[in-house]
């Protein structure tokens, strides 16, 4: 590009950057990771004002109408960009697997949902899979176990692209956990509802991961890494939790998710 | 909102306060893990086996109606009968029927979770005919007067101590003294005691795990063998069976058999699998006078018709159940349901009124787990999230959470009103605990406070924080 023209589309794709409600209200910090991986990866990142919630807590409430209202306003929001990414393999499931379900029978958003759909990814299988990224090039120091998110696991087949990234980071001890695909007790609004259910999957999750000796578990959701981490913090256990991002980016140096300042 | 719905929360309770059933639920799970994934690796072609059963029992529910009336005449051909049974009430009526036509004392049973359905043995009881359990899982409960609480391990949720203890108390005419803490002895006690009750029994009743329509045949798939003695000892040997079971050809039975086992016990395949073809011929010394098929729909058809016929595919393995993280913390018992775990949370609702199991569909965390092990790969999580799309149309059903995830979905609809919103909140969670970095207690989310600390947000939020920064591209 030689500057002179409007940026089009070029070879440079331009990415969309859905950074999740959880992360804009939780953790920005991930949002900047996010950004900044998509960005060294050579995507223009941008991202738009009007995103809020992708509708999956409607969506799993069983409440279609409001979830299909949320899913047409993010496919307006995201429909012009040549990708959209976010840092949650639920929140991506959202948009590429169940919009195109929540709108099969609205004449007028249909293909458009199943547009943006077909180019909507999680953030660290797009890094790989349509990016090309081979090894980040960051430093981090320690041991960490990775624990895979159902939804990105299960409706997105993601598990070998953290861990070949993870592999890459200098200075970081991968350990596996032998129930890193079970499910950490998050499930959205299920561990609201069903505290004491949940608490229980969690302590399992937290026990796995203890015994492993990783004093960090990365995951590619916020959900689980706040439901790890506040569960471990309430049992006085000593477990950071953060995303695979904020560890991809090179930008691990603020303090775990939960921890104080 | 019925009182299974009401207790649910105090039932999990319960059990997770429980030592042994947690125990037993981490060994079921542990090993089940363990075995499976040693299955799969041994077999690479199991996904095609998968799909193959998949194919195989979705073409037979097509034809459904039509395999059936194959599989009566066939029935018929081979000297047998065939009963159908709208309903409970009259599967309950038939079965007595028939005991009573035999002058029965007492029938001898083996394993079937459609006789749990149909609650067989407490009309046996009321008839005055004696059930007697003979698969021990099964044998042990009914001691213990306690349902099933896994498909295919109906007990177990106990541990050998237990089941001593059951054994101590009900085999009185034994010497008191006796050894039972290992599972041999338990085996031989029981063999003992039940081999007696095989050779007096006037009637067997089994279920079926597929019935054959080409040839009239039944299948039971067992590893205990007691099925067997079950229907070759007594004069009269009554199958009942849910009408989804029927299967054109003895090789689509076969494509359902190569992975039942794999996914019920992580077995290649089990002990006994038994193709019972009618009753005695006049000229076999052995085996059954008379052979009944009683075919019970009990809400099948209706379910066929529906949004829920997916689920009909199941072929009760319980892989779902023992891979299940909601059922490994809680166990069976918890969701007061005859099918507990993820294809309950579907079946109990799809077969009888979701107002009868409102919570059932409503206690999973979506994990999928559950459809990925499926064998005949029953989409569970989309099944259980229609059922709350159901719930929450309905008025009549109580769903928690119902009126705050409207209010989030309107906001999150607007965001000129999310943004402000949202800032606010922020603001005041970090007053509330920034410098800790976690919140013991929040009154509105004590749902999560209750067993968590909550993560003080980091500041800001993301999509202003970029904005401000200056770094969103020029259009």
């Amino acid at each position: 590009m030689d500057g002179t023209q409007e940026p089009d589309n070029g070879d440079v794709p331009r990415v969309g950057l859905f950074a999740t409600c959880l992360v804009d209200a939780m953790r920005p910090s991930v949002g900047f990771a996010a950004a900044k991986l998509l960005q060294d990866a050579g995507c223009i990142v941008s991202v738009p004002k009007a995103q809020t919630c992708c509708g999956q807590p409607a969506w799993n409430a069983g409440d279609r109408a409001d979830a299909a209202a949320i899913a047409r306003q993010v496919v307006d929001t995201f429909g012009a960009f040549d990708y959209t990414v976010a840092p949650s393999g639920s929140c991506a499931a959202m948009l590429r697997i169940h919009y195109p379900a929540l709108l099969a029978d609205d004449p007028v958003w249909k293909g458009r949902a199943d547009a943006l759909a077909a180019k909507s990814w999680e953030l660290v299988s797009f890094l790989t899979d349509i990016c090309g990224v081979k090894s980040t090039g960051v430093h981090h120091d320690g041991v960490a176990t990775y624990h895979d998110s159902c939804s990105g696991l299960r409706e997105l087949g993601i598990a070998g692209q953290p861990r070949t990234l993870l592999a890459k980071v200098d200075g970081l001890t991968l350990r596996e956990h032998d129930t890193a695909d079970v499910c950490c007790g998050f499930g959205g609004t299920f561990c609201v509802k069903y505290t004491d259910i949940a608490a229980a999957m969690t302590d399992k999750k937290i026990d796995a991961i203890a015994a492993t000796g990783a004093q960090t578990v990365l995951a590619g959701d916020l959900g689980c890494l706040m439901a790890i981490a506040g569960r471990a913090r309430r049992r006085g256990i000593a477990l950071r939790s953060r995303h695979v991002a904020e560890v991809l980016a090179g930008m691990a140096d603020r303090p775990a998710i939960g921890e104080g300042e | 909102m019925n009182s299974a719905a009401r207790g649910f929360p105090e039932r999990a309770a319960a059990a997770l306060a429980d030592p042994v059933l947690g125990a037993a639920l981490d060994k079921l799970q542990g090993e089940f893990r363990r075995d499976r994934g040693a299955m799969l690796s041994r077999m690479p072609e199991f996904e095609a086996l998968r799909d193959r059963a998949m194919t195989v029992r979705n073409y037979a529910l097509a034809d459904m109606d039509g395999l059936l009336e194959q599989f009566e005449r066939n029935v018929i051909a081979t000297g047998g009968t065939v009963h159908w049974c709208r309903d409970a009430e009259e599967a309950r009526a038939t079965v007595t029927r028939l005991c009573r036509e035999a002058d029965a004392k007492t029938a001898v049973k083996s394993k079937s979770m459609l006789s749990e359905e149909i609650a067989l043995n407490d009309a046996l009881v009321d008839a005055g005919i004696e059930p007697v359990e003979t698969d021990l899982g099964e044998y042990i409960l009914q001691l213990r007067r306690e349902t099933p609480s896994h498909i295919v391990m109906p007990a177990i949720h106990l541990n050998a101590g237990q089941i001593g203890d059951a054994f101590r108390k009900s085999h009185s005419d034994r010497d008191s003294g006796r050894d039972l803490s290992n599972a041999d002895a338990l085996l031989a006690e029981a063999r003992a005691t039940l081999r007696r009750r095989f050779l007096d029994a006037d009637v067997g009743i089994t279920g079926a795990n597929a019935l054959i329509a080409e040839t009239g045949s039944i299948l039971l798939v067992t590893n205990e063998g007691n099925a067997d003695l079950v229907h070759t000892l007594p004069k009269t040997h009554i199958a009942v069976v849910g009408i989804e079971k029927v299967l054109p050809t003895l090789s689509d039975a076969m494509a359902v058999v190569r992975v039942l086992a794999r996914s019920a016990t992580a077995q290649e395949i089990t002990s006994y699998t038994t193709l019972v073809s009618g009753p005695a011929r006049t000229d076999e010394a052995d085996g059954p006078r008379a052979f009944h098929v009683v075919l019970v729909d009990n809400g099948r058809s209706k379910m066929l018709a529906g949004p829920y016929a997916d689920a009909l595919r199941c072929i009760r393995c319980g892989a779902c159940q023992s891979l299940c993280p909601v059922y490994g913390a809680i166990g069976g018992h918890a969701y007061d349901a005859v099918y507990a775990g993820p294809i309950g949370a579907v079946l109990t609702p799809a077969l009888g009124g979701l107002e009868r199991a409102p919570h059932l569909p409503q206690a999973s965390s979506f994990c999928g787990q559950c459809e990925d092990v499926c064998p005949v790969r029953v989409p569970l999580p989309a099944l259980m999230r229609r059922l709350r799309e159901d719930s929450f149309r309905r008025p009549d059903i109580a769903v928690a959470g119902r009126r705050l995830t409207r209010f989030w979905s309107w906001a999150a609809r607007r965001p000129a009103l999310y943004r402000p919103g949202l800032r606010l909140g922020l603001a005041m969670l970090r007053l509330l605990g920034a410098h800790r970095g976690a919140i013991r207690s929040l009154p509105f989310i004590s749902g999560w406070t209750g067993a968590r600390d909550f993560p003080v947000p980091e500041g800001g939020s993301f999509v202003e924080k970029w904005h401000a920064s200056g770094r969103e591209p020029k259009r």
